[in-house]
């Protein structure tokens, strides 16, 4: 059914839009597709919550295990994106609410909510790491 | 020439049966998970480094359970959404699409239960 050529002979040349590798980024259609990178990332980080929980809710020797898992150089690699999917995923959630409601929608407006979620998000993920995890040792 | 009869109409649902129902869906869950998110964000980094005895008695405490519960079931729905629109627009085969859209629910029905199962028993196990 997607194949609109299929039975009818060779699929007409019909012109193609204009696709990723044509259009000169801009920066709402880069914070567009993050938001779609740090969903997925998300998605596949609620695996990690969900493991930790059942730790929790197992063993303490299981729960020192995972723990260990989570205190390895990799293991806070992981947890700081996760971090910074979490906030940017939020801070382009809340953009696109005030898009919802009809409102920012002229260019600059578009460039700044655009810009301001990106360094808002690296702002507030450095903020939390500097005064949560370092001073628990956890950096 | 208007096929539709005026039921229709009323209801205002289209061709799929659905309406507004997805995107309406993702927007609230999308307004809990803001709230819940930080909630999260707080939790995680008020246990960093935290023994398994004071895990469990902040994750057995009842304000903490059921923000966690919330947590789970509004963000495993709008993963699911947000998943289920990604498989949409990327994936053309019917096939494949059929059954990338019944892993993702099978996905988020996982983690929902297994964490939510998780919470349950932290909170009544002994």
């Amino acid at each position: 059914m997607a194949d609109a050529g299929s039975g009818r002979g060779a699929r007409p040349q019909r012109p193609l839009s204009p696709h990723l590798q044509i259009y000169s980024p801009q920066i709402n259609m880069v914070m567009s597709i993050f938001h779609r990178i740090t969903g997925t990332a998300l998605y596949f980080g609620t695996l990690l919550l969900a493991w930790w929980l059942i730790a929790a809710a197992t063993s303490p020797q299981y729960f020192n295990y995972v723990s260990s898992w989570f205190a390895t150089w990799p293991g806070k690699i992981v947890m700081l994106g996760y971090t910074w999917a979490l906030l940017h995923h939020m801070l382009g959630g809340i953009r696109h609410f005030i898009w919802d409601l009809g409102k920012g929608y002229d260019l600059q407006t578009i460039d700044r909510l655009s810009w301001g979620s990106l360094f808002l998000s690296l702002i507030l993920t450095g903020s939390i790491w500097v005064t949560v995890a370092m001073p628990a040792g956890g950096v | 020439m208007a096929m539709r009869t005026p039921l229709k109409n009323v209801r205002h649902l289209g061709s799929a049966k659905e309406g507004a129902d997805h995107f309406w869906k993702q927007r609230v869950t999308a307004v809990a998970n803001v709230f819940l998110g930080l909630f999260l964000v707080w939790l995680i980094a008020s246990l960093v480094g935290a023994d398994h005895a004071t895990v469990k008695t902040k994750l057995s405490n009842p304000i903490v359970a059921l923000a966690l519960l919330a947590l789970i079931v509004s963000g495993t729905v709008h993963m699911r959404l947000g998943m289920q629109t990604i498989i949409e627009d990327y994936v053309n085969g019917e096939g494949t699409k059929i059954v990338l859209l019944m892993l993702n629910t099978f996905f988020a029905a996982f983690i929902a239960l297994a964490s939510v199962f998780a919470i349950l028993k932290l909170s009544f196990g002994a």
